[in-house]
């Protein structure tokens, strides 16, 4: 990476506003005066309750709709300078939407996955190993590549739908809600598919996603939206420390985090830096063994 | 985005036009129909015009949306305008060039067929499209068809299926947007090279907007069965259309309105065409 580039932010807003519908009597205002940052090589979570307009920023992200107002910048130069480009930035910035299945068209799996790819214009063999690359990601069985993707079941269609943005292997990946409405198993698989692919390609992954347990494993940052404005970023302990103005908007903390300080409360003394199971389990370990080797003394 | 395009274009609000009772606007529209079609001379389309534009005026809808919905049609006012002016033949020879003749008769009636033309949109869309909602608009239909059923024409079934297209217009085009937008970000570009690319860019569009269009087709069946829909026998509604002093208020102006269109027809056919 160039000196010049690497700013600490690899998309960034400013000051930006999107309406939906303006001049007309349905108008309704999603974003109010945005800016904020996201910063690269990051995993950065996206929370708000619905309708705060989570969905409408990430289209913004790769120029599928243009603020009305502000300017979003890629690598430092705005997105918009030159409309014409737009279809670049969309393959630097892949977008998978809010319940993707309903994208999928090709006759088969692999050649659905390799859609993305191709529109790119990559040679046939590179095509080849990004998409079974893709697809071991997300999960998908290479037995399935030849599968119609019309016979797959709801959970596998999300698997294709992402491997499809994956296998162009953007810069930025961004999902709106990848594992809503997933079993446990499946949220796991297709989060840590992510994760796993972010750390091989050293790029950055935005996810919005409503459960605090996943965005507290996965994200390092944390960008809280709510009636479309950002109302606070940091890391995922810059946040969850402040529980008290998460439940004002109508979110949670990790349901460890509240047993943490309820701990707290009852006067055990811990460390309130925690969220996620994993941590808990290590912390509350080490103090009962300090504690038994304590009372032995 | 496609969202503009405004199907059905029905403008919520509550103007005494958006109060009646969709019966008897569909009647009154009827009326209005054929009253642009009578009419003949200068003053009984001046009539016409002024009680337009009071409806359009009681109806509260911005004028910037009625021009708007005029867009469609400047193809076909240009072309009325057109053939009237150059093939209209009479009397009083205003123009020449070569073999191009206009004729005073012809810039007359030019005037007064895109004048009908206008007219005959403005106010069908003013009484009736943009003040009814297309369900009322269906219901109301129904109801004004229902001596039909005797004849055996299955006029409550037609009415629901009209019914469900008009409530799935939005969502469908909801759905092309929605779709069309993950096709982008997956690198399809609509906008760019010849005929044939651009035609086959919408194969990934097409295919997945069928494939929801059946699966709802197909649940909203189910939804429907399973709260035991069978058809219009004895089927009662939620909503009931109830006909007010509006109506008659409505109706009773119309009647003037008729009068003096038809009076004007009559006593004062000044330039008639
Ligand atoms: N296509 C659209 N047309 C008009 N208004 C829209 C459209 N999409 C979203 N909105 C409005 O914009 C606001 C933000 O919507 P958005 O979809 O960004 O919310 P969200 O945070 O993603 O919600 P959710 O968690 O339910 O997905 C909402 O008030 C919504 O009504
Ligand atoms: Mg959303």
């Amino acid at each position: 990476m160039s000196d010049t580039s690497s700013s600490k932010y690899i998309i960034e807003l400013k000051n930006v506003s999107f309406v939906y519908g303006e001049g007309t009597p349905f108008r309704s205002e999603a974003l109010t005066d945005v800016s904020v940052g996201i910063e690269r090589g990051t995993v950065t979570g996206i929370i708000g309750h619905t309708g705060s307009g989570k969905s409408t920023l990430v289209q913004l992200l790769n120029g599928l709709i243009k603020p009305q107002s502000g300017t979003v910048l890629l690598d430092g130069r705005d997105i918009w300078a030159d409309p014409k480009k737009i279809g670049q930035v969309r393959f630097r910035v892949g977008l998978v939407f809010q319940y993707p299945e309903y994208q999928l068209f090709e006759e088969t799996v692999w050649r659905d996955i390799a859609f993305g790819p191709r529109n790119m214009g990559l040679p046939e063999d590179e095509i080849k190993r990004r998409v079974s690359e893709a697809m071991a990601f997300v999960g998908l069985d290479e037995k399935l590549a030849d599968a119609s993707p019309f016979e797959l079941s709801g959970g596998q269609k999300r698997r294709v739908a992402i491997a499809g943005v994956i296998a162009m292997e953007p810069e930025v990946l961004v999902l709106d809600e990848p594992a809503a409405g997933l079993d446990p198993m499946g949220r796991e698989e297709i989060l840590g598919g992510v994760w796993s692919y972010q750390r091989r390609k050293k790029s950055t992954v935005v996810i919005v996603s409503h459960s605090m347990e996943d965005m507290a494993r996965f994200c390092d940052r944390l960008i809280v939206m709510c009636g479309g404005r950002v109302s606070m970023t940091g890391t995922c302990a810059d946040i969850f420390r402040q529980a008290d103005r998460l439940t004002e908007i109508g979110l949670d903390i990790p349901q460890i985090t509240r047993l943490i300080f309820a701990l707290k409360a009852r006067g055990v003394d811990i460390d309130t830096d925690i969220y996620t199971i994993d941590r808990a389990k290590a912390v509350i370990e080490e103090m009962i063994k300090q504690k038994r080797s304590g009372s032995r003394c | 985005m496609l969202k503009d395009i405004t199907l059905g274009q029905f403008f919520p609000g509550d103007s005494p036009l958006h109060k009646l009772d969709p019966r008897t606007k569909l009647i009154l529209t009827t009326v209005y129909i054929i009253l642009v079609f009578v009419a003949r001379g200068a003053p009984g389309f001046a009539v016409i015009l002024l009680f337009t534009l009071a409806m359009i005026a009681a109806s509260k809808i911005p004028a910037k949306i009625i021009l708007r919905g005029l867009r469609p049609l400047v193809f076909i006012i240009t072309f009325t305008a057109i053939i009237n002016l150059f093939w209209t033949k009479g009397e009083n020879l205003l123009f020449r060039l070569g073999f191009i003749e206009i004729y005073s008769e012809g810039v007359l009636y030019a005037v007064l067929m895109v004048l009908r033309v206008v007219l005959l949109l403005l106010g069908s869309s003013v009484l009736l499209t943009y003040t009814t909602s297309p369900i009322a608009l269906t219901d109301g239909l129904e109801q004004l068809l229902s001596p039909l059923k005797k004849l055996r024409v299955p006029v409550h079934e037609f009415a629901m299926m009209m019914t469900i297209a008009l409530r799935f217009i939005p969502t469908l085009i909801e759905e092309t947007d929605k779709i069309m937008n993950a096709q982008k970000a997956r690198g399809v570009d609509f906008s760019s090279g010849g005929i044939i690319r651009r035609a086959k860019a919408l194969i990934p569009i097409l295919i997945p907007l069928f494939v929801s269009a059946f699966r709802r087709a197909d649940e909203l069946a189910i939804a429907m069965e399973c709260r035991c829909y069978r058809g219009g026998e004895g089927r009662t509604r939620m909503k009931v259309l109830k006909l007010s002093y509006r109506d008659l208020v409505a109706s009773v102006i119309f009647v003037f309105f008729t009068a003096a269109v038809i009076a004007a027809n009559v006593f004062i056919p000044w330039l008639s065409v």
